[in-house]
């Protein structure tokens, strides 16, 4: 998993720049910085152990709880998990913090105040959260997308290629030029292995589909994505599906008369007509099973990568203009992933170059799914950067 | 065949936003003024546009509160440049700064909302015409509005006495001053208008290109027209036909890519700027194309009698 975590690329990089500006900044001040953490620990201790009742839990978010997507999907989850435990849990969040020094500040901030269960939600979380929990054994952290763990700091994250997959079975039934799209973000392996996901849907049930590829090369830039999906349109695609953060390609399908997805979070009231369905990301099962854990005193480090069989994933919000049929293919589907009984990433499957990856019958393991740098068979561009 | 001709649809379409912010600020600079805060201005016009979409449901009034939250910002810049003699660059920058976060702040409530059904334009007859029409006579007014502008703003700087006031102004405000001219009223002016510009190429954005409001939206387009003016070397139809180039090339290189063409497209993504760099190089070795273009007092603060 080290290479495929979500916006892993643009927050190492951010990251790497922080390091490099401590480094200019010398070694006293990184002196300074340390005296005020070391005075904050045990404080920190006191109030976490004096918690009475009620489990306060604080989740940290990278961007607006607003944005529609990332940030709003983990909100949701925050608050459907006070729902779901009433006065058991205690929750606060901090929206907006960035992913450098500050983020550190506002871990130990949050531990101060007696939260004893912290949610990071960002890849760049992760050093200034190892730190932060290397100092406060009595807290527990959870940290999505990243890949390190401590006796106190866990990993979890979302299997979004099962979504990708369950879309592409609506796209391979819904096309009538047997070319979709997809408005890529940056090539990395998660977001390879969506658009192989959803390729091998839409070719479940249309041998005949060819899926086509644009890169913005951003995560979140909506009139480079409403360019990338117009000339996905103006191309002969005619269902598009985005791994970008923003509504623009769902909006971009709407205006030109063609279909589209949600993704992340359920869009379909940016575009009505478009909108076939949304790959959603629902976080509460997990947040619900960590605040038990931690209740129940059974917490204990790991990783965790959630799928379809443990709610984290779902195709939500599916169009009535989806025929029965293709609804009932999706449910099969659904119904394989949660027993256990579908294998996505099943043998034989052959890369776009015609080599075969998995043999017949093989069935590929994490290890395998989070180091994807091929495109399958049936997607009609080269990967970039690939000899 | 038909491939290409919504690929020169699309172009058109992407250049529009540049070419109208690239105008608003060519009018600023040949008055001798550089305004960096052109991200900022369209961010702050994308949000009062969208705003007014969703509460009026009318377009053109959109383009209008766009127009007016450009020239409000804008005059702010003048003032504190032109009165105060602050830093052009440096306050530039922070209406940039400014903008983002103002934008962000005022626009939190509606990044959930969505606009109702998107115009389709198509001028009759016209569009019926094979390749012709689909290239050509299907796009939004604002995309025809930009050419008439590019002419309007060429008779205007050169044909106009006004025009001739103007860039005396960006040449020699000394010499403007002294034959009597208020330099500074009408460097607020330019400033006034320019920022107006920048505000309709930033509701076009998210009233109409992409027609949803989000953070930081803009995206560097800004930026871009910026360096699309010294692109044009200060030409109102060289910034329409850069603007023009520039959507081109992004346009192409999502094209080649949904062809599958082997082609980096980070490569065909910094080639408009390596262009701009080339042309400035240009320009900085031979005097006499600056000469003939660029505002010889172009970021140079004026003091009356000083």
């Amino acid at each position: 998993m080290t290479t495929s975590t979500r916006r892993g690329v643009l927050r190492g990089t951010a990251l790497g720049s922080i390091a490099i500006a401590a480094a200019l900044a010398g070694c006293s001040k990184k002196e300074e910085a340390a005296a005020p953490q070391a005075a904050s620990a045990p404080v920190a201790a006191e109030p976490a152990s004096a918690a009475s009742g009620a489990l306060k839990v604080a989740f940290v978010y990278v961007g607006p709880v607003g944005d529609g997507g990332w940030s709003f999907a983990h909100d949701n989850a925050r608050k459907a998990l006070e729902k779901e435990l009433g006065d058991k849990v205690k929750t606060t969040y901090v929206e907006s913090v960035p992913e450098s020094a500050d983020a550190e500040r506002v871990f130990r901030d949050l531990v101060a105040q007696g939260n004893t269960l912290v949610f990071g939600t960002s890849f760049g979380y992760m050093e200034p959260m190892l730190k932060v929990a290397a100092d406060n054994k009595g807290v527990r952290f959870e940290h999505a997308t990243g890949y390190k763990t401590l006796d106190n700091l866990r990993t979890y994250d979302s299997r979004t290629y099962e979504g990708a997959y369950m879309a592409g079975v609506v796209a391979g039934g819904m096309t009538k030029s047997n070319v979709i799209g997809v408005v890529g973000s940056i090539p990395i392996p998660e977001v390879i292995r969506n658009i192989d996901s959803y390729t091998l849907g839409a070719q479940s049930v249309n041998p005949k589909v060819k899926v086509r590829v644009v890169w913005v090369n951003e995560w979140f830039n909506p009139p480079k994505e409403t360019e990338g999906a117009q000339s996905l349109i103006d191309g002969g695609a005619d269902v598009l599906l985005q791994n970008t953060d923003s509504s623009a390609v769902l909006q971009t399908a709407e205006k030109n008369g063609k279909y589209a997805f949600g993704w992340d979070s359920d869009m379909t009231h940016y575009g009505p007509k478009a909108h076939l369905a949304s790959a959603a990301i629902n976080w509460t099962p997990y947040y619900i099973q960590a605040a038990k854990d931690a209740i129940d005193g059974t917490w204990k480090t790991g990783k965790s990568w959630w799928g379809v069989k443990e709610g984290a994933i779902d195709l939500v919000s599916i169009s009535d203009k989806v025929p029965a049929d293709l609804k009932a293919r999706v449910d099969k589907v659904k119904a394989g992933l949660k027993d256990g009984s579908f294998s996505i990433w099943k043998g034989p499957i052959k890369d776009n170059t015609g080599k075969e990856v998995l043999k017949d019958g093989q069935v590929a393991d994490d290890a395998f799914l989070g180091g994807i740098k091929f495109f399958v068979a049936g997607v009609d561009a080269p990967v970039p950067g690939a000899k | 065949m038909d491939t290409y001709a919504l690929l020169l649809a699309a172009t058109l379409n992407a250049g529009t936003i540049l070419a109208i912010a690239g105008l608003g600020l060519l009018i600023n600079e040949r008055a001798g003024v550089v305004n960096l805060g052109a991200e900022g201005m369209m961010l702050v016009a994308a949000i009062a546009g969208f705003a007014t979409a969703v509460q009026t449901g009318n377009d053109w009034l959109a383009f209008g509160a766009g127009a007016l939250a450009g020239a409000v910002m804008a005059a702010a810049f003048g003032v504190l440049v032109i009165w105060l003699n602050t830093n052009q660059y440096a306050t530039g920058l922070a209406l940039s700064l400014f903008g983002s976060g103002f934008s962000a702040f005022v626009g939190i409530h509606y990044t959930q909302e969505r606009l109702g059904p998107r115009p389709h334009y198509a001028i009759p007859g016209l569009a019926d015409i094979p390749f012709v029409g689909p290239a050509l006579f299907r796009q939004h007014p604002m995309v025809y509005l930009a050419i008439v502008l590019t002419a309007a703003i060429a008779w205007f700087l050169y044909r106009s006495r006004a025009g001739l006031v103007l860039r005396a102004v960006g040449e020699s405000p000394e010499s403007a001053h002294a034959l009597g001219y208020p330099v500074r009223r009408i460097r607020l002016l330019a400033v006034v208008g320019g920022g107006a510009l920048c505000g309709v190429a930033g509701a076009y954005l998210s009233v109409i290109y992409t027609p949803l409001w989000v953070e930081g939206m803009v995206a560097g387009k800004g930026w871009i027209a910026l360096a699309l003016t010294t692109f044009a070397t200060w030409r109102p139809s060289r910034v329409l036909l850069g603007a023009w180039l520039f959507g081109g090339v992004t346009m192409l290189q999502f094209h080649l890519q949904g062809q599958g063409v082997a082609i980096s497209s980070q490569l065909l993504t910094m080639l408009p700027y390596l262009a701009t760099i080339g042309v400035l190089v240009l320009i900085s070795r031979n005097p006499a194309w600056i000469r003939a273009n660029m505002p010889a007092s172009l970021g140079k603060p004026f003091f009356p009698g000083g």
